[in-house]
Parts: C-alpha cells; structure tokens; sequence
C-alpha cells in the first residue's frame, strides 16, 4: 500500500494500533536483573510471543511485512517505513503484544513489563519522533502496575496504559481500580487491545474448536468488558478516564448502546451509581479503532452503522500493522463525510492523546 | 372461535394483529406436583440429594437473583396463590384470552436440565415434559410445547426426543446457552440427529448454569451484566455452528435463538464472512458464505426487543441482514421484561409486521393458520 494508492488520504493520520514485536527474549535480558536472566537461562530462554495470531497464518502479516529473520514487525526500519513512509501517517501508537498477562507469577509479569518498556524506549521510540507507544503493566498486581504507570508518565512518548480483552476479571471490577486511579492522574487513556488469556475460554459457552471461532469471538470479549466497565461505575469513579478499544471492530456497539440502554431503564436500582444512559456514558468515555474492520460489502451499510453511533468522535484511525486485515481497498473506508473522516484519521487522536500538530 | 379471538382485543386496540406468541414460561405449582410426575424409583433420590447444579447454592438459588418482582411481572401473580405462571386458568384469561393469540409456545425454563447428575435430570426432564403435555397443552388447543431436555448428555437427549416427539404438540427441542461447551461441538450432535429425524427445530432460550463464565474476562459482579452478557452467548453459538458444519451435517435442522437479541446479527455476519474468506484454509468444511448459512438455518425472536433510539436504526436491521424472514415476535409472558404486541413493533410496515407476528413462525413451526391475518 501506498500513500498514492489512497489518493493521499492517509497523509497526515495518527495510527492508533500498530504493532511491533519482540525479535527474541534475550532482546529485553539488558532490561532484566540477574535474578531473572539466570532462571529464564536455564529454563531455556522460554518465548512469551503470544498465539494470537498462528504465525503462518495469512491473518498473521500482510504480504510484504514478513522478515527473513524475526517475527513481522520486530525490525523497526521495515517497520517505521511501512507504517509512516510508505503511508504518509505522521504518528503511530505501537501497542507491543507480548504475553506477559498471561503469566501465573505477577512477580516475573511486573519484571518483563517493565523490560518491554525499557527495550521501547530505548530501541523504538528514540529511532524516530513519529512513534508513540503504550505502557505494558502486568494486570495481575494493579498496585504494581501503578507504579509502573507513575515511572512512565513523564516520558510523554508513552501515550496510553496497555490492558488486554481476556483478563482474569471482568476489567469494571474494582481490582483494577489503582491502575485507573494512576492512569486519570496523568491523563492517559486505557487501551483495551484483543488478546490475553488467564484461563477463561474465549467464547462464554466453553472452548473453541477452530482459531476461525477464536478471531470471531473477539468482539464478543469487548461487549463483555464495556458492560463490565459501565456497570461497575468506573467512569462514575474516574470521570475524567478516556477508555480505548484496539481491535475490537465496531459495528456491534450501536446494537449493544440499545440492549445496555433497555436493560438500565429495566434494572438500574441494581446500579444506582448508574445515573443516566449507558449510552451517554460510552459515548463520553470510549473511543474504537477501526481495523479490523467488520464491514459490510455494501459501504452504504457501513456508513449508516457509523451514523446509529450518533457520534463521530469516537472512531480512531488504525491499521493494525502487520496483521492482514485488508486488500488493495486499504485500511480507511471510502465515502466518509469529509469532516468524520478528518476526525476518524487524526482529529479523535490528537483530542484523547493531546497530540499536537 | 375466530370471531371470538378478533372482538376481545379488537375492543380495546385496533392496532393489536394476531400473533403466535414464541415464548411463554410456565411453572409447576410445587414439589408435590412434580412428584406425581417423576418416575417413583427416583423419589428417594429426588428427596435425599435433590438439587445440585453449577452454582453451589441450594434450593435454586443464584448468583444473579433476578431483581424485577423475582424476574416477573407483578400483575401476573394468579389470585388463587399459586406461583406466578403456575395457575393454567389466570394465564388463560390474562394472556390466551385477552389477545388474538393464534398460538402460544411454551419454553418451561424451571426444574429440569441443568442438573449435574445427568440421569437423575433425564428422569426430571420427562417428570416436565409428561407435566407440561397434560396439564398446559393438553387443556387448549392454541396451546404448544418445547421438549425439555438433559443437553449435556445427548444420549439421553435423544432419548427424550424420540419419546416425546409423536405428540404433535412439541414444536422444537429446548436448549439453553449457558453450555459447557459451543453448541457446534460434536458431544450435541445427536440431539440434533433425533431433532431433524422427527422435523423439528431447536429453541436456544436465555438462561442455563454453566461452568463457563458469561465473559471471556470472567465473572460479573451484577444481574444487569449477566443479563445484557447473554447476548455474546448467543452470539458465540452462532459462531460454532457455523464454523463446526453443523447445517451441512443436518441440512433441514433450524435453530430459534429465543431472547437473546437480534440487532447484533449484521454486524455478526460482516464479521463472520470477512475473516471466514481469510482462514477460509481452516475450515473447508464451509463452503458457502456463513451469511447465507444463518439466514438459511436461523431465526431469531423480538423480546426483549432492542430498542434504537431512532425507528430508521430498526429499519436498517432488515436491510442490512438482508431479509424478512428471520424474526418471529414473543412476549416472554410472564417475565419483567415482557414485550407487548400492542407496542413493539409500532411504525413497521404492515407486511413486514405480519411476518414478523405470524407469518415467520407458521412457517419454521409448520402450524396450520387457525385465524385469518387479515
């Protein structure tokens, strides 16, 4: 893809999800203790590249973001070219998909995060000024992914706190509350990315038989933990807490906007901290990126979809580099209003981020 | 008959069309009367262990305690005393006689099919189903029913199919989403071989206890979360269905998604054809775009009936999932959240309202038109 190929329609746009990877474990051990490098030495230098995507499958890396050596998107010249070269995008968020949430010892999980940091900052984010990143915490101690939050807020290169879809608990529950707590202090949104896995199954009826029904089910997760937010009342606690979801898709909110809406006129004396619609509260509060995108092959559709949203600030540009989500039609919908359109590719990100041109 | 199905609402609301009611809830009046049902060799067990399901509460209890009138409406406690959706007169008068009700179609969620000793559940499922067929469909001929069984053992399942199945009364197999496992897996396979062998759909209604939590990220904390999360559910069903082969496996097999939403299914099939045709190398058993397969095989009915707060939003929904065929309208009488047909559906065009109010589940049900549509 090419900055022509979209007419140059992406010049200038904020890449809310894109992602880099880790080349090899012993990549982040200068960022580890002794402690740590010696136990991961002898247990045989154990990978914690997530299976989110089964390496060769064609989901996995779109054509041309493959490395002869590495998994795609863990060489930053390839990839600071595809992203913001070849499209004209002038910032990119990198959100590093390493699976330290799903590790059992919260202390080991407190140690990579912190790692996978440092290794951003120093090897990504100071090769070139157009990158930005999120911050890798280990969920599983909130009060220690505070405090890794609090380390990281005055280097502004990191932009946002890093959660993942398949937590241990519903995310609105107060567990994780100090995490919110730290991130509304130093006005960093909370990116909810697909992935994670603590041992719950990915579908609310059991195990998968086909990685097809795992990918699917995805967007499933989501409505589970926007409910779980809204009703816990975390936007009532930390009412200045901007919640994004990555890879989410989006063309299920609108459907869910109305169930949650119904369900609150119905039930809310169960949730009095709830004090108005559902509906007004995500749309205050949540912002979703936009590939994958579960389009319809009418675009008509999709854009009446974007219209039940009954907001335009709340989509933000991405293209989820280097997963293979679309062809030559490339990542950004044709027929958008001109002024949703500037919103979706930089406008929405340069509000919630406090980016500046 | 006719005449007296079309005065008595015709009275109080032109608007109201005559419908089939797709989801009706009944409920046997007490323990007593469950053991005249139940076979006799399973009384002691019934009264020395009794109740164990997933939740570990005794009694019925549960994590989520409906909240709303004990999940039902207020003015449908019968003055005689007996439970809410026990008392087969009141619900005659209150809900049969009321309203030009074609058909009624009931899914009786209670007692049965959720109980972790699968044959003492079989033995309470056909306590249910022989209770059900004398007492609720036996005494008035609108009246249908859902055959109750133990899913988690298909065996047995099936089993409670072919004994119940002849009684041309049963119009589908009755499921619940909270499984053990997605509905496409091979262990149900044999339910749906008894079900397409004997021509009748399966009903998937809100509701069951699983070891599965409602989300992929664990349990909620409130009923609000578990009621709007049954909704993904459903929708992860669809998913397996879809995925394991299950349509091309019983090719005339139809499921009714009952109370578990509907607005979710475009978005649902956008997403299932797009990446379906880039892991299409996974599944070759599915050969044909998941969107056809679910407007083929599933239908879906209105309660609790999403409500967008535009009426362009509703209209959008047929167009966007490409047809008129796929809703079939329930009141989920006589639960809190009971849709009315004097109120759902107003400002949808009258062909489609027919559809949606009779003609649909004529047709997936196969029952023989009792009253004119006008």
């Amino acid at each position: 893809m090419s900055a022509r190929m979209l007419n140059g329609r992406l010049i200038g746009a904020i890449d809310c999800d894109a992602h880099n990877a880790v080349p090899s474990v012993q990549a982040l051990y200068p960022y580890l203790s002794a402690y740590w490098t010696d136990l991961m030495t002898d247990g045989g230098h154990p990978s914690l590249e997530p299976n989110y995507y089964p390496v060769n499958c064609a989901l996995a890396a779109r054509p041309g973001s493959r490395l002869a050596k590495g998994p795609p998107g863990s060489d930053s010249a390839v990839f600071i070219s595809q992203v913001l070269d070849d499209t004209g995008a002038r910032r990119a968020i990198i959100n590093c998909l390493y699976g330290v949430q799903m590790l059992h010892n919260e202390y080991w999980a407190a140690a990579m995060a912190t790692a996978v940091n440092d290794w951003l900052a120093a090897e990504w984010l100071a090769k070139d000024a157009r990158l930005s990143a999120s911050i890798l915490v280990a969920p599983q101690n909130p009060a220690t992914a505070a405090l890794e939050i609090e380390k990281r807020a005055a280097d502004r290169r990191f932009v946002q706190v890093l959660l993942l879809a398949r937590s241990q608990m519903p995310l609105g529950k107060s567990f994780y509350w100090p995490i919110y707590e730290a991130a509304a202090r130093h006005n960093l949104p909370v990116c909810v990315h697909a992935g994670g896995g603590f041992g719950h199954p990915p579908m609310p009826v059991g195990w998968q038989y086909y990685y097809l029904e795992e990918y699917l089910a995805v967007a499933q997760g989501f409505q589970g933990q926007l409910t779980s937010l809204v009703m816990e009342g975390v936007f009532s606690k930390f009412p200045g807490l901007k919640v994004v979801f990555a890879e989410s898709g989006f063309t299920w909110l609108p459907s869910l906007l109305w169930r949650l809406d119904k369900n609150w006129k119905g039930l809310r004396r169960e949730v009095p901290w709830i004090d108005r619609l559902p509906s007004e509260i995500i749309k205050q509060h949540l912002c979703l990126t936009l590939q994958p995108l579960d389009e319809p092959t009418d675009m008509r559709q999709l854009l009446q979809v974007i219209d039940q949203l009954e907001s335009d600030e709340l989509l933000l540009f991405s293209t989820d580099y280097p997963h293979w989500q679309y062809d030559d039609e490339g990542p950004l919908p044709p027929g958008l209003p001109a002024e949703t359109e500037r919103k979706i590719i930089h406008a929405n990100a340069e509000r919630i981020y406090r980016f500046h041109a | 008959m006719l005449e007296e199905l079309m005065d008595a609402p015709a009275r109080r609301n032109k608007t109201v069309y005559p419908f089939i009611d797709c989801d009706i809830h009944n409920y046997i009046a007490s323990d007593a009367v469950l053991m005249q049902y139940l076979d006799p060799k399973w009384h002691n067990h019934h009264r020395t262990f009794g109740h164990r399901s997933h939740p570990v509460l005794a009694f019925h209890g549960s994590q989520y305690p409906r909240i709303a009138g004990v999940g039902k409406r207020l003015d449908a406690a019968p003055p005689s005393g007996l439970p809410t959706g026990a008392d087969f007169e009141f619900f005659r008068l209150q809900h049969l006689d009321s309203q030009p009700l074609e058909y009624g179609i009931l899914n009786c969620l209670s007692r049965a099919s959720d109980q972790l000793h699968e044959e003492y559940d079989g033995a309470l499922c056909r306590a249910m189903n022989d209770w059900q067929l004398e007492e609720w469909l036996k005494p008035d001929d609108r009246m249908r029913g859902s055959i109750i069984v133990p899913y988690e053992n298909a065996d047995l399942a099936a089993e409670e199919i072919d004994r119940m199945a002849a009684d041309p009364r049963h119009v589908q197999v009755l499921l619940k989403p909270r499984t053990k496992e997605p509905l496409g897996r091979r262990r149900y396979w044999k339910i749906y071989e008894a079900a397409e062998r004997h021509g009748l759909p399966i009903g998937l209604h809100f509701g069951g206890y699983s070891i599965n939590p409602p989300t992929s990220g664990g349990w909620p904390s409130f009923y609000i979360e578990d009621h709007t999360s049954m909704t993904q559910a459903f929708q992860s069903h669809v998913i397996s269905l879809i995925c394991e082969g299950v349509f091309d496996r019983f090719p005339s097999l139809r499921f009714i998604m009952i109370e578990g939403g509907f607005a979710w299914l475009p978005s649902l099939m956008w997403r299932m054809d797009k990446h379906w045709k880039r892991l299409a190398a996974e599944v070759p058993h599915v050969i044909r775009r998941p969107s056809e397969i679910i407007r083929e095989h599933l239908r879906f009915t209105t309660q609790p009936m999403e409500e967008p707060p535009k009426h362009e939003y509703l209209m959008q929904f047929f167009e966007h999932c490409g047809s008129d065929d796929l809703l079939m309208f329930a009141t989920d009488y006589p639960h809190w959240d009971y849709d009315s047909p004097e109120r759902v559906l107003a400002g949808i065009p009258d062909q489609l309202k027919r559809k949606i109010f009779i003609e649909n589940a004529r047709s997936i049900y196969n029952l023989a038109p009792r009253v004119s549509d006008r």
